[in-house]
């Protein structure tokens, strides 16, 4: 009897302790993606584990459909209490009333890289588990048999030795092009990877010193033009397939000898050390006024609408472990934001075949303007430059585009900012 | 020195044949490179598409992107949910709307004409002009089911079939199909004592085969490609159907012989479906105004 009621007791104990916790949903991008799955998956287990105050319970969307599927919800009043938002997507989400800050003290982020911490107006909304980085990918070999200097962070190419990389590689006549851009991935590929090109001219997508309201003068302006006209020539002079370009060839023309350099992502990059034992991450060239590539990847927030930010930023400070993003920089190849996390993965550590990342994203990247129109004007800005490679007249180009992304900045009322 | 005779009869079904021949190759082309694509892992397969060899089950084949696509995603949930979403809603709007047709074309009352032109005006309003405030309705809608009263039908099968049941469409197939029927028969049925529904259920239906056939496939069609309605209403992965589905496997590495692995297996329940239909179909293409 006694034992039973002992255990009754114990039964009445887990009962009211299930029932204190409270649960919190989450939305995260990466169904289809087994790895991040899996890492996501352990993390929230482990936190459930961890302690008694909330239950996490994660629904995953394929990345394509997920920012379609939280605005949707977003309309429908039914948001999780936890998702994860592409770093320049954030300050519209928060400005849209997504996302409210994220309660996290500045302390527990100050080693990350910048480019992981989503601030807005001031006030942090999102923290990134990881960041991305771009470089211009080539072979040594392919250097020392064009004659060409490798380039290093102190010292980029300029504008006349990247044209120069470009001419040898045309006038060697051993690759179909001199470099793939990757321009058959027509998404944020674009205003990620390109406009670091016409940050390097010394022109941007908008002006922030008018305080987001107007790209006059910036994307249309003398810098801008001169980019331009660059930008045109990589496509007439024939250095790189335009857009039509055939996906497969982006997938796999650098491995197949096709193209002498790829300007790409350090997630793509685990394919190419497998090819060549050669391979090197170069800096973005400086076109004049610095070198830079884009910053920011996924991140996660606490939505706008749930009634436990502080479990949120529980949960989110609890994966913010060193443990789990090394976890998730060994399985799906992205940068780690700590140091001390990088010195823990296989790929970021001191002298691993891609620790060059981790410099370049802490020294040339540069984050996308912070404004909630960026998804307009970045796409303004792709199409922008689709038509440009495709022959359209630049200064018509770039004056559209201008117009485009100034009548969406009007029609939203400034977006709140002026 | 023999001349061809260009009346030759022989020559003439041979040149036909020939010609059709091309045309059903090249119809096929996208199909048979799917179905052998879904075979090569993904080196071979974008080596492949160089050449000729994209079209021909040659080198390496395996049914490895198969079982790979079952590990990237629950691919049977989602061809469950959309036999399921698109076999109750075609069969609940081919009631529905055969219904609504035979209310106009059969039965007299005033209004009829302006009721029918709103809804045949229906027909020029595209889905995503109504995608956002369907959202917002669908979202506060009230349900009594077994777990008792609840607001709101996101996350559930009824918000994917309920709003797609009556459309202007099925209506207008049915009320063209309806308008070439004697109207004697309905008439002497009338005079002999039937009721409205016993005319439409034993003498108006059982002489719509053709634009059954006609009106279920092109529903189907419709209901199995949805994409964008439950994207916006379905958050749940195992309600998800699979056009939605097909985004799992759009990820930054695309395996694209996963894709056409995917891709061929979902394909599987459209041709079935149409190959069981494929009869009354033609029939009714052939028979009816819907040859345009």
């Amino acid at each position: 009897m006694t034992r039973l009621t002992a255990a009754s007791a114990l039964a009445m104990l887990w009962a009211t302790g299930a029932m204190a916790q409270t649960e919190l949903t989450m939305w995260y991008h990466g169904a289809g993606n087994q790895v991040e799955s899996e890492i996501v998956n352990r993390i929230i287990a482990d936190f459930n584990a961890s302690q008694s105050d909330w239950v996490v319970s994660i629904e995953s969307f394929p990345q394509n459909a997920y920012n379609d599927a939280v605005v949707a919800a977003a309309l429908a009043g039914d948001l999780p209490d936890i998702l994860d938002v592409d770093g320049p997507i954030m300050p519209n989400w928060a400005w849209a009333g997504y996302l409210q800050p994220l309660p996290i003290e500045p302390t527990r982020i100050e080693a990350f890289l910048p480019g992981t911490k989503g601030v807005w107006n001031d006030q942090l909304y999102s923290v990134g588990l990881w960041d991305a980085a771009v470089a211009l990918i080539t072979r040594q070999s392919t250097l020392d048999a064009l004659g060409l200097r490798t380039p290093t962070l102190e010292e980029p190419w300029t504008q006349e030795e990247f044209m120069g990389a470009m001419e040898a590689a045309k006038a060697s006549g051993d690759y179909e092009y001199a470099i793939d851009l990757g321009m058959s991935d027509q998404s944020e590929w674009y205003p990620y990877a390109f406009l670091p090109f016409l940050w390097s001219f010394g022109g941007d997508l908008i002006d922030a010193e008018s305080g987001y309201q107007t790209a006059e003068g910036v994307l249309n302006g003398e810098a801008a033009l001169a980019f331009g006209e660059w930008w045109q020539g990589m496509f007439t002079e024939g250095y790189a397939p335009g857009p039509s370009q055939d996906p497969a060839d982006h997938a796999s023309g650098f491995q197949e000898g096709q193209y002498a350099f790829t300007w790409n992502g350090n997630w793509l990059a685990l394919p190419f050390l497998e090819a060549f034992d050669d391979v090197v991450f170069l800096p973005a060239p400086d076109f004049g006024n610095g070198n830079f590539i884009g910053a920011a990847s996924w991140q996660f927030a606490v939505s706008g609408t749930t009634e436990h930010p502080e479990g949120g930023a529980a949960f989110i400070e609890f994966a913010l472990k060193d443990e789990y993003l090394r976890d998730f920089s060994n399985g799906i190849g992205l940068i780690p934001p700590t140091p001390t996390a990088a010195a823990m993965t296989e790929n970021y550590a001191e002298g691993g075949p891609m620790a060059v990342f981790y410099d370049l994203s802490e020294d040339q990247a540069r984050l996308r303007p912070v404004f909630p129109g960026y998804p307009v004007a970045a796409k303004v800005f792709a199409k922008a430059l689709t038509d440009i490679a495709n022959g359209a007249d630049v200064a018509d180009s770039l004056d559209t585009a201008v117009d485009e992304i100034e009548a969406d900045v009007q029609s939203n009322q400034g977006y709140g900012q002026q | 020195m023999s001349v061809i005779d260009p009346s030759n009869r022989g020559l003439q079904l041979a040149t036909r044949y020939v010609v059709l021949t091309l045309i059903a190759v090249i119809f096929a082309f996208p199909l048979v490179f799917m179905l052998v694509s879904s075979l090569k892992p993904d080196d071979q397969l974008l080596r492949d598409t160089a050449s000729l060899r994209a079209f021909l089950p040659v080198g390496d084949l395996s049914l490895q992107n198969y079982y790979a696509a079952f590990d990237r995603a629950p691919v049977g949930t989602f061809i469950l949910n959309s036999v399921l979403v698109t076999g109750v809603t075609v069969a609940l709007s081919l009631f529905v709307c055969s219904m609504a047709a035979f209310a106009f074309v059969f039965l007299r009352w005033s209004g009829r004409d302006l009721v029918l032109g709103v809804i045949l005006a229906t027909l020029i309003v595209p889905f995503e002009t109504i995608a956002i405030p369907l959202l917002l309705v669908v979202s506060k809608l009230p349900w009594i089911g077994l777990d008792g009263f609840s607001l709101g039908w996101l996350n559930t099968y009824r918000v994917q079939i309920v709003p797609f049941i009556a459309d202007g469409l099925t209506i207008f197939l049915f009320v063209q199909y309806f308008k070439d029927l004697p109207g004697d028969l309905a008439e002497a049925a009338r005079v002999e004592g039937a009721s409205n529904w016993q005319i439409y259920r034993k003498v108006v239906m059982p002489l719509a085969g053709p634009v059954l056939a006609t009106a279920a496939i092109l529903k189907f069609l419709v209901m199995y490609n949805q994409y964008l309605w439950p994207l916006m209403v379905v958050q749940e992965e195992g309600r998800r159907p699979v056009m939605v589905g097909l985004q799992y496997f759009f990820q930054l590495n695309r395996a694209w012989g996963e894709i056409m692995a995917y891709l061929s297996m979902i394909t599987v329940p459209v041709l079935a479906f149409y190959l069981y239909m494929q009869r009354s179909f033609i029939a009714s293409i052939a028979s009816t105004g819907v040859k345009g």
